[in-house]
């Protein structure tokens, strides 16, 4: 805190820059993972509840093993298996995917506040960071760039879906089945298995998005971990137009507009700080008022997709 | 203007919707009613029928828990008394996802809709101090019902006038209805004189609604009782429910038979976010005399549960809003007996939430029909 205030405005400033890679990371994976889901014609509101079962599974796996990486694995498969459930419920003729997004975020937050009562009290072997500013000797600027690699993963992962959703076969198929689920099934493509493997990959990356929160920052479990992160990355997917590259770009904007109230309020402005808090939220929805429109469904959103008709 | 296929028309409709099993197959309401309430109690059994196994697992006795669940939540005056008082608020919550599902809108803004009630409730409660202890209560009410309605009636006209979607905006309008409430009590419309949390200004003491007389049941059970009973007459028995149902049925239908589409989606959207607004401003007046973050608590979230459990049935509101409310009530119980986090509470609801889900594939399957195909 001390280095904060001597470096000033500048302080301010490059607490931004870092809290925004930080909080920005949950919000990367799970976004991305969504862009998965809807790009498969399906939404899935839940992952607020994938997020913190993921969350809840990696901080008790890392401390009943002592292995942070296991735990992320784990949270991953948290995620992959309400993926699985959820996509096994939306299979079914005449069930509304939103509706059962809503359900597994009900039982998804239930069942990690259930299973995870006893690992509040303890302390878990955290992910290590990646230090990247020991070029300097100010110890602000060192921890603002101990950066994690689930970050850089994020990053990786944003240009490789960005290229593989247009350029390779399983992601035409995946565009194919989110664009019209009638010509998926014509050149004889199982809509239900794509939607299902699509909503799997989402609930991972959110399950490590929540694997973040616990085992990365603020790095701790308890029944107040998520902020609804899970929910924000669905608008911020809407926000993104579908695109996982924008995705990334939204993330450290949201990111960023989360960080601005902490940041400003070590020099002492403490007014507005919910109102910043708010932004991304104020953000999407005018968004959303600007791109819509009465008479086409929303730019860029898959066809298929029951949000956006 | 392109007009969208009549086959997504078909599954936007009412009939996939909160899974009302309302089908074009045929067979009279009566057979509907009853497929309805049937596959409602399967879903609700074989939830149920998990969870035990869910328990077992944990190394519980499921009939033993399930006996201490009816117990802390129906058995004794006291269990009773405070599942009433869990379920007030949902009668009104779920009205907000159940009225504009009836035009074919699926609203998750209850949250939001209760905060901004109970904010409003709050202010214009302040602002009367001096009238009359009635019309202050019914005022500061009435102003809660307003707010909550102009909030999910704006994503109502977003959505009629740019093709704004309602589930997005009624998401988003959440948090930003929260994010508005944390701003006021932490600053402009604080009492610094509470020094344990950040809350408003305090409605005068007259305006607050105390206990039923016999009963430690605030009157807000009352309000929410008669607020699902009236919005059942509306729109089980009025034109104006025919039409929302045409129309939430099948759009392109409602359009050729001209009816006025904007006006019964402002409408709809209203009433619900009214609802939910008064729910909020109940909270205010006959629990916490203030706003603050207590209001909060999933009642917005736990009332899209109820909705879709109650299958666009107002009067079934109350049963399943009872259901749930016992559920929550009896989490205390469960804690104190057997050691089981409160949480399993929220498990078993999300469960019984998933099965009706689920179940709602058999619908117009489950019973024989005279006209079947």
């Amino acid at each position: 805190m001390t280095g904060t205030f001597d470096l000033g405005w500048w302080g301010v400033a490059l607490a931004i820059v870092a809290g925004a890679m930080r909080v920005s990371t949950p919000y990367l994976l799970v976004s991305l993972g969504e862009t998965l889901t809807e790009k498969s014609g399906r939404v899935n509101l839940g992952l607020e509840g994938t997020l913190v079962l993921g969350a809840m599974s990696a901080f008790a796996i890392a401390y009943l093993t002592g292995s942070p990486w296991l735990g992320m694995l784990s949270a991953g498969a948290a995620g992959a298996a309400l993926g699985l459930l959820h996509a096994a419920i939306s299979n079914l003729p005449r069930v509304n995917d939103i509706a059962v997004g809503i359900a597994l975020f009900i039982f998804g937050i239930g069942l990690a506040f259930f299973l995870g009562k006893p690992f509040i009290e303890p302390r878990a072997t955290m992910l290590p960071g990646i230090p990247l500013g020991n070029w300097s000797a100010s110890p602000a600027i060192r921890s603002a760039f101990e950066i994690s690699p689930m970050f850089f993963l994020g990053i990786a992962l944003a240009i490789a879906l960005e290229w593989g959703l247009k350029s390779t076969r399983w992601g035409l198929i995946l565009r194919i089945a989110g664009e019209s689920a009638d010509a998926a099934r014509a050149i004889g493509l199982s809509v239900e298995r794509i939607r299902t493997f699509a909503t799997m990959a989402g609930g991972f990356l959110s399950g490590l998005g929540g694997g973040f929160l616990s085992l990365y920052y603020p790095g701790n479990w308890n029944e107040g971990l998520s902020s609804g992160q899970g929910l924000m990355a669905i608008a911020l997917v809407i926000f993104a137009r579908w695109s996982p590259l924008r995705c990334f770009y939204a993330s450290l904007l949201f990111g960023g507009a989360s960080a601005i109230g902490p940041a400003v309020q070590t020099v002492g402005i403490t007014e507005g700080y919910y109102l910043f808090n708010a932004a991304p939220y104020v953000l999407t929805l005018g968004l959303l008022i600007y791109s819509s429109s009465r008479t086409r469904t929303l730019a860029g959103a898959p066809s298929e997709l029951s949000i956006s008709r | 203007m392109q007009e969208p296929q009549p086959t997504k028309l078909a599954a936007r409709g009412a009939g996939s919707l909160l899974g009302r099993t309302w089908s074009p197959r045929g067979g009279s309401l009566s057979t509907d009613s009853l497929e309805s309430l049937l596959l409602s109690l399967i879903a609700i059994a074989v939830a149920a029928l998990i969870f035990g196994a869910f328990l077992a697992l944990q190394g519980h006795d499921p009939l033993a828990v399930y006996r201490t669940l009816y117990l802390g939540a129906f058995g004794t005056r006291f269990s009773l008394e405070s599942t009433l008082t869990q379920a007030a608020p949902l009668l009104l919550t779920a009205l907000c996802t159940l009225i504009p599902a009836r035009v074919g809108l699926l609203v998750i803004g209850g949250e939001g809709a209760v905060v901004l009630g109970g904010l409003a409730a709050a202010l214009a409660g302040v602002a009367l101090a001096g009238a009359a202890d009635l019309v202050g209560t019914v005022l500061t009410l009435a102003a809660g019902a307003l707010a909550g309605g102009l909030w999910i009636g704006a994503a109502g006209a977003l959505k009629h006038f740019r093709g704004v979607n309602e589930t997005i905006s009624t998401l988003l309008l959440n948090y930003i209805a929260i994010a508005l409430l944390n701003h006021l009590v932490s600053g402009p419309i604080r009492d610094f004189s509470q020094t344990l949390k950040a809350q408003s200004w305090s409605i005068p003491k007259a305006f607050m609604i105390g206990n039923m007389p016999g009963w430690s049941v605030h009157w807000g059970l009352l309000i929410g009782l008669v607020g699902c009973v009236i919005l059942n007459v509306l729109l089980r028995h009025t034109t104006l429910g025919f039409a929302m149902d045409v129309l939430g049925g099948n759009r392109r239908a409602a359009q050729m038979a001209g009816l006025p589409l904007g006006r019964l989606i402002l409408l709809a959207t209203f009433l619900g976010g009214a609802a939910a607004g008064l729910a909020g401003a109940v909270e205010v007046v006959a629990v916490h005399g203030a706003a603050s973050e207590s209001l909060v608590v999933g009642l917005g979230y736990a009332g899209i549960l109820v909705a879709f459990l109650a299958r666009q049935n107002a009067l079934a509101v109350i049963a399943v809003a009872l259901l749930l409310g016992g559920i929550s009530a009896s989490g205390g119980l469960l804690q104190r007996r057997f050691d089981i986090p409160h949480a399993a509470t929220t498990v078993l609801q999300g469960l019984i939430f998933l099965c009706v889900l689920a179940s709602g594939t058999f619908a117009g399957r489950l019973l024989p029909r005279r006209s079947a195909q």
